[in-house]
C-alpha cells in the first residue's frame, strides 16, 4: 500500500519546498483571472438594466423638455405623427389596459382550473403528457398568435357581432389570454405543488373528496403563489406586443371598450419603428417615453410578483 | 354497542349519500378540467390546422428560394430565413457563453453579499422585461451610440441580451443538479475551482445548459418586435455578403453589417397586406416559423427527459 | 411462535377471553371486562392482510389482529417494520399514491363491512376512522376552521351546531381553555404540542369509531408528550385506539394490548402487560431489552 501512493506523489510533488510554491502560484493566476471573467459575465445583467434604464430617461428627458408631465398624463389625445401634436399616454394605456384586461379574464379561469386539475386530479402519466405539451404551447411565437387573431378569431366574433370592426382589441385580448394560459397554469401548478402531501393527507384522512381536498385546503394554501402567477401573467399581457400590433389596430383610441379597436403602448412603438424616423427628432423620442411608461408598469407587476412567489416558497 | 347494528346502519348509510353526493363534484370538476384543457389544445390544433390550410400552397422549393416581390405569388422568403440563420448565429455565439459564465459565476463562485443579491435581482427582472423594451435598448445603444447601424450584429446583441436571462436561469439549475459530493472528489484529488467547474460540473450539466440554450433560441427565431424596433427593413431583396470569399483571406465579416430581415418580419409586413394573397405567403412562413420553433422546442423536451431519466444521483 | 401468534389473534372471540380474563394491575375497563366473556366485543379486524407497495415491495405479510373496542392497541417495533403501513391501511391512505395493492380483509364491526373492499369507497372508510398523523399538520387556516373542517366536509352548515361541535372536541383534545380566546388565529402560530392536540381535535370533531395514531409524539417534547398519552387514556373511554410508537414505554404506559411487528410480520400480540412482562416469542424479547431496534 505503501509505495503506491507514495510513488505518484513524488514526480508532482519534488522535494525542493519553493517549487511546489511556485507550482501554486502558476495554478493561481488563471484561476483568478477566470473568477474575474465569469464576474463580469454574471455583472452583465446589472449592466444590462443599467443600460435600459439610462436610454429610457434619457431619450425620455429630451422629450420631456418639449412636453410636459402634466400633459403626458392628462391630455386624452395621442398624436404625435399629425400636424396638431398631442402628447397624451391615456389612450395607449387604456388600449394596453382592456386588452390586457381580456386576456387575464380567459387566462386566469382557464389557467387556474388545469392547475387544480394538473396537481390535483391527473394521473401521473396525464401530467406527463399535458406538461411538455404546455410548454410547447408557450413556445409558439406571439407573431402566428398575431395572426391568428387578425384572420381566425375576429372573423369568427364577427360572425356573433356583425358590427365589430376589423382591428378590436376583444380579439386580440382572447388570444393573447390563450397565449398565456400556459403560463398562468404552469406557475400556478408550482405553487399547488408546493402545498406539502402531508397537509393533504391530514384532509383526506378528515375524509374530504379531491375536490374538497383541492378547494378547501390546497388552493387556499398556495393563494400568495397563485396571485403571483396571475401578476406575472398580467405583467406579460402588458407588455405583448404582436399580437395586438398585428389584431387590435395602430389608431390610438381612448375607450373602455373592448369591441373597439386601439393602439397599445407596444403597438404603437411598433408602428412608429416601421416608418423612417429621423433620429434625435421628436417623434423619435416618444418611443421611448412610451416605453419608459411600460417599463415601469411591467416592474411593478414583476417586483410584486416575485414577492408573492418568494413567499409560498419559503412558506413551507 | 351490541344493540345498535340499526343505528349503525343507518349511519352508513347517511355517510354513503353523502359521499355519493360529494363525489358529484369530483366528476364536474374532472371534466371542467379536462375541457379547460382541452380549450387550450384543441384551439393550438385549430390555429395550426387553420394556418397549415392557409399557407400549404405556397410551402414549395420556389418559396425557400425566391426574394420578397410585389406580385404575392411570385414572392418567397429567401432573404428571411438567410437572415434569421445569421442573427441566430450572432445570437448564439454571443449570449450562450455570456449566460453560461454568469450562470456559473452565480452558482460556483458568487460570495454571498449584496453584489451577487443585486446581480440575481436585475436577471430576474430582466426575465421579466417586456421583449420591445429591448428593442427599445438597442435602438439607443447598439443602432446609434455604437453606430452598427440596421445590422444582422446589432439584431444578433439585442436577441442575445434577450435570452440571456433564459440561459441563466437553465444553467444554473443544471448546474445545481449535479451534487456537492462530485465537487468534493474532484476537489480531494487536488482539484482548482476552475478544474472542478469544467471537468466536472459543466460536462455533466450539458444537457439541462442545452436545453435552456436552445428554448432560449426557440424564443429568439419567434421575437418580432425587437427587431422592428430596430429598424430592420421588411423589404429586402438581395443576401448578405457571403461569409467565405474566394480570395484571401477567405473570411469575411461583412455580412454583420448587411442590413437584413428575419422570419417573423417579413411574416408582419405581408400581414399587413390587405390583398389575400400576401395573407397566404403570411401563413406559409407562419408554418415555416412554427415547425422550427416547435421543432427546437420538442428536441429540448426530449433531451430534458431523457437525461432525467439516465442520470440519477 | 408462529403457532403463539396464531392463537392470540386469529380464531378472534375465544382468543380474546383468554387475555381479558389474565390479571390485570391496572384497573381493568369496567363494562368491557365481563362482557368479554361471553363475546369479545371486537371493533376490527384485520385478517390475512397483505399489502405491496407499488406493486412489487411486500411491505406486510399475513396480518391478522383483532382491534378491541374502546380500548387502547399499540403496535410496536424497529423501523421499516411496517407499523405505519398496518395503521394506514385502516383508514385507505395508501389508496392516495398509485400502484399501492391491499390483499386480504380488514373487517369492521359491528356491520362487517370490509373496509379494504374495492366497492368500499375510501372516503367512506375515512369518515368512520380518522387519523393523528406523526407529524402535526394543521390546516394553513384558523384554529376553528381546522376542527371544522371534518364537519364542513360532511356538509354541516348550521353554525350553532358546528360551535358546538368545535368546542366539544377541543375540550375533548384538553386543549379549549388554552384557545378558546384565539379560535381565529391562525394555527400554525399554536406551540408544536398545541397543534398536535388541534390535530387530535380535529380527529374527534367528528365523532370517529376508531382513532389512529401515527407516532403521534415523535416530534414533541416530554411534556407535551405526557399530555397527550394522557389524553389518549381519556379518550378510549369514548373511542377504540389503535397507536404506533417505537417508544416502548409509551406503548407500555397507555396500550391495552401491544403487537410486536417485525420485517411486515405480526410476531405477536397480546395483551400489553403480557407482551412486556412475558413475551413469548425471542424476536419480541430481544426488542423489549433493547437488544436491537
Amino acid at each position: 500500500m505503501g509505495p503506491l501512493v507514495t510513488q505518484p506523489l513524488d514526480p508532482v510533488n519534488p522535494p525542493a519546498q519553493p517549487s511546489r510554491f511556485a507550482y501554486q502560484a502558476r495554478r493561481h493566476l488563471p484561476e483568478r483571472i477566470i473568477q474575474w471573467i465569469l464576474f463580469l459575465a454574471a455583472f452583465s445583467a446589472v449592466t444590462v438594466t443599467i443600460a435600459i434604464v439610462v436610454i429610457l430617461v434619457y431619450e425620455s428627458l429630451g422629450f420631456f423638455r418639449h412636453v410636459s408631465l402634466w400633459d403626458f398624463l392628462t391630455d386624452t389625445q395621442w398624436t404625435p405623427l399629425f400636424s396638431d401634436k398631442h402628447f397624451g399616454i391615456l389612450p395607449l394605456v387604456a388600449g394596453t389596459l382592456v386588452t390586457t384586461f381580456v386576456a387575464l379574464a380567459v387566462s386566469v379561469p382557464l389557467g387556474t382550473v388545469i392547475a387544480i386539475y394538473l396537481s390535483e386530479f391527473a394521473s401521473h402519466s396525464v401530467r406527463e403528457i399535458v406538461k411538455p405539451f404546455l410548454e410547447l404551447l408557450s413556445g409558439v411565437p406571439t407573431i402566428v398568435y398575431g395572426y391568428f387573431a387578425l384572420l381566425f378569431v375576429t372573423p369568427l366574433l364577427q360572425l356573433f357581432l356583425p358590427d365589430l370592426p376589423g382591428f378590436n382589441m376583444l380579439s386580440a385580448g382572447l388570444v393573447m389570454g390563450i397565449m398565456i394560459i400556459p403560463y398562468v397554469a404552469s406557475v400556478s401548478e408550482d405553487a399547488m405543488r408546493a402545498v406539502p402531501m402531508h397537509i393533504r393527507e391530514g384532509s383526506y384522512a378528515m375524509g374530504a373528496t379531491r375536490f374538497q381536498t383541492a378547494i378547501r385546503v390546497v388552493t387556499p394554501a398556495a393563494t400568495s403563489g397563485l396571485v403571483a402567477a396571475y401578476i406575472l401573467g398580467i405583467s406579460r399581457a402588458v407588455g405583448e406586443t404582436m399580437v395586438v400590433a398585428v389584431a387590435a389596430g395602430t389608431q390610438p383610441n381612448l375607450t373602455w371598450n373592448p369591441l373597439e379597436g386601439a393602439a397599445t403602448i407596444s403597438a404603437y412603438i411598433v408602428q412608429v419603428s416601421l416608418g423612417d424616423l429621423p433620429h434625435g427628432s421628436l417623434e423619435y423620442q416618444t418611443i421611448f417615453a412610451a416605453g419608459l411608461v411600460l417599463l415601469l408598469m411591467t416592474l411593478a407587476f414583476n417586483v410584486v410578483g416575485h414577492l408573492l412567489r418568494k413567499r409560498f416558497r419559503e412558506a413551507y | 354497542m351490541s344493540a345498535a347494528d340499526p343505528t349503525a346502519d343507518t349511519r352508513l348509510h347517511g355517510i354513503r349519500a353523502l359521499i355519493a353526493r360529494h363525489k358529484r363534484w369530483d366528476y364536474i370538476f374532472s371534466v371542467i378540467g379536462l375541457v379547460a384543457m382541452m380549450i387550450g389544445i384543441v384551439t393550438l390544433l385549430a390555429l395550426f390546422i387553420d394556418l397549415v390550410l392557409d399557407g400549404y400552397g405556397k410551402l414549395n422549393y420556389d418559396f425557400f428560394t425566391s426574394f420578397p416581390s410585389r406580385r404575392a405569388a411570385g414572392a418567397g422568403i429567401l432573404s428571411a430565413w438567410v437572415g434569421t440563420v445569421l442573427v441566430m448565429l450572432v445570437t448564439a455565439l454571443a449570449g450562450v457563453p455570456l449566460g453560461v459564465a454568469a450562470a456559473i459565476y452565480l452558482e460556483e463562485y458568487a460570495p454571498r453579499n449584496w453584489m451577487t443579491d443585486l446581480i440575481e435581482i436585475n436577471v430576474t427582472n430582466l426575465a421579466g422585461v417586456p421583449s420591445i423594451v429591448y428593442g427599445l435598448l438597442a435602438l439607443g445603444l447598439f443602432v446609434y451610440q455604437l453606430d452598427l447601424g440596421q445590422s444582422i450584429l446589432a439584431a444578433g446583441l439585442t436577441l442575445a441580451l434577450l435570452i440571456l436571462p433564459v440561459v441563466i436561469v437553465a444553467t444554473r439549475e443544471a448546474i445545481r443538479a449535479v451534487p456537492g459530493a462530485i465537487r468534493e472528489a474532484a476537489y480531494a484529488v487536488g482539484a482548482t475551482k476552475w478544474q472542478t467547474v469544467a471537468h466536472h460540473v459543466l460536462p455533466y450539466s450539458t444537457a439541462g445548459i442545452l436545453t435552456g440554450v436552445i428554448i432560449g433560441m426557440a424564443r429568439a427565431i419567434g421575437e418580432t418586435a425587437p427587431i422592428i424596433t430596430i429598424g430592420a427593413l421588411t423589404f429586402i431583396a438581395f443576401l448578405p455578403p457571403s461569409p467565405v470569399t474566394t480570395e484571401p483571406p477567405f473570411i469575411s465579416f461583412d455580412w454583420l453589417f448587411a442590413p437584413f430581415t428575419v422570419l417573423p418580419i417579413q411574416m408582419f409586413s405581408w400581414l399587413s397586406r390587405p390583398q389575400a394573397a400576401f395573407l397566404e405567403n403570411a401563413a406559409a412562413t407562419g408554418v415555416v416559423i412554427i415547425v422550427m420553433t416547435l421543432a427546437m422546442n420538442a428536441v429540448a423536451i426530449v433531451i430534458r427527459y431523457r437525461f432525467r431519466k439516465r442520470i440519477k444521483w | 411462535m408462529k403457532r403463539k401468534t396464531r392463537t392470540a389473534a386469529q380464531p378472534a372471540a375465544p382468543a380474546y377471553n383468554g387475555d381479558m380474563r389474565s390479571p390485570d394491575e391496572k384497573t381493568p375497563v369496567p363494562a368491557a371486562a365481563p362482557q368479554a366473556a361471553i363475546a369479545a366485543p371486537i371493533k376490527a379486524q384485520a385478517q390475512k392482510l397483505h399489502f405491496y407497495y407499488g406493486g412489487t415491495v411486500h411491505a406486510l405479510k399475513d396480518i391478522n389482529l383483532d382491534l378491541a373496542e374502546k380500548q387502547v392497541t399499540a403496535l410496536i417495533g424497529p423501523s421499516g417494520c411496517g407499523k405505519s403501513t398496518f395503521l394506514r391501511c385502516f383508514n385507505r391512505m395508501h389508496d392516495l399514491y398509485p400502484g399501492n395493492r391491499y390483499e386480504g380483509e380488514i373487517r369492521m364491526h359491528p356491520d362487517n363491512v370490509n373496509i379494504l373492499a374495492r366497492q368500499v369507497d375510501p372516503i367512506e372508510v375515512r369518515m368512520r376512522i380518522s387519523m393523528v398523523f406523526q407529524k402535526p399538520n394543521p390546516f394553513p387556516k384558523s384554529i376553528y376552521e381546522n376542527v371544522a373542517y371534518g364537519l364542513r366536509v360532511r356538509g354541516v352548515r348550521s353554525r350553532g351546531l358546528m360551535d358546538d361541535k368545535v368546542e366539544e372536541a377541543l375540550r375533548g383534545a384538553a386543549l379549549w381553555d388554552e384557545v378558546k380566546d384565539r379560535l381565529p388565529d391562525l394555527a400554525f402560530n399554536l406551540s408544536g404540542g398545541q397543534q398536535q392536540r388541534l390535530c387530535i381535535a380535529r380527529a374527534l370533531a367528528t365523532d370517529p369509531e376508531i382513532l389512529l395514531f401515527d407516532e403521534p409524539t415523535s416530534a414533541l417534547d416530554p411534556i407535551a408528550t405526557a399530555s397527550i398519552e394522557e389524553l389518549i387514556t381519556e379518550l378510549k373511554l369514548k373511542v377504540t385506539i389503535l397507536i404506533v410508537t417505537h417508544n416502548m414505554q409509551q406503548a407500555a404506559r397507555v396500550s391495552d394490548y401491544t403487537a410486536f411487528m417485525h420485517l411486515g410480520e405480526l410476531v405477536e400480540f397480546g395483551d400489553t402487560n403480557t407482551i412486556f412482562t412475558n413475551p413469548s416469542n425471542r424476536r419480541t424479547e430481544d426488542y423489549i431489552t433493547g437488544r436491537y431496534g
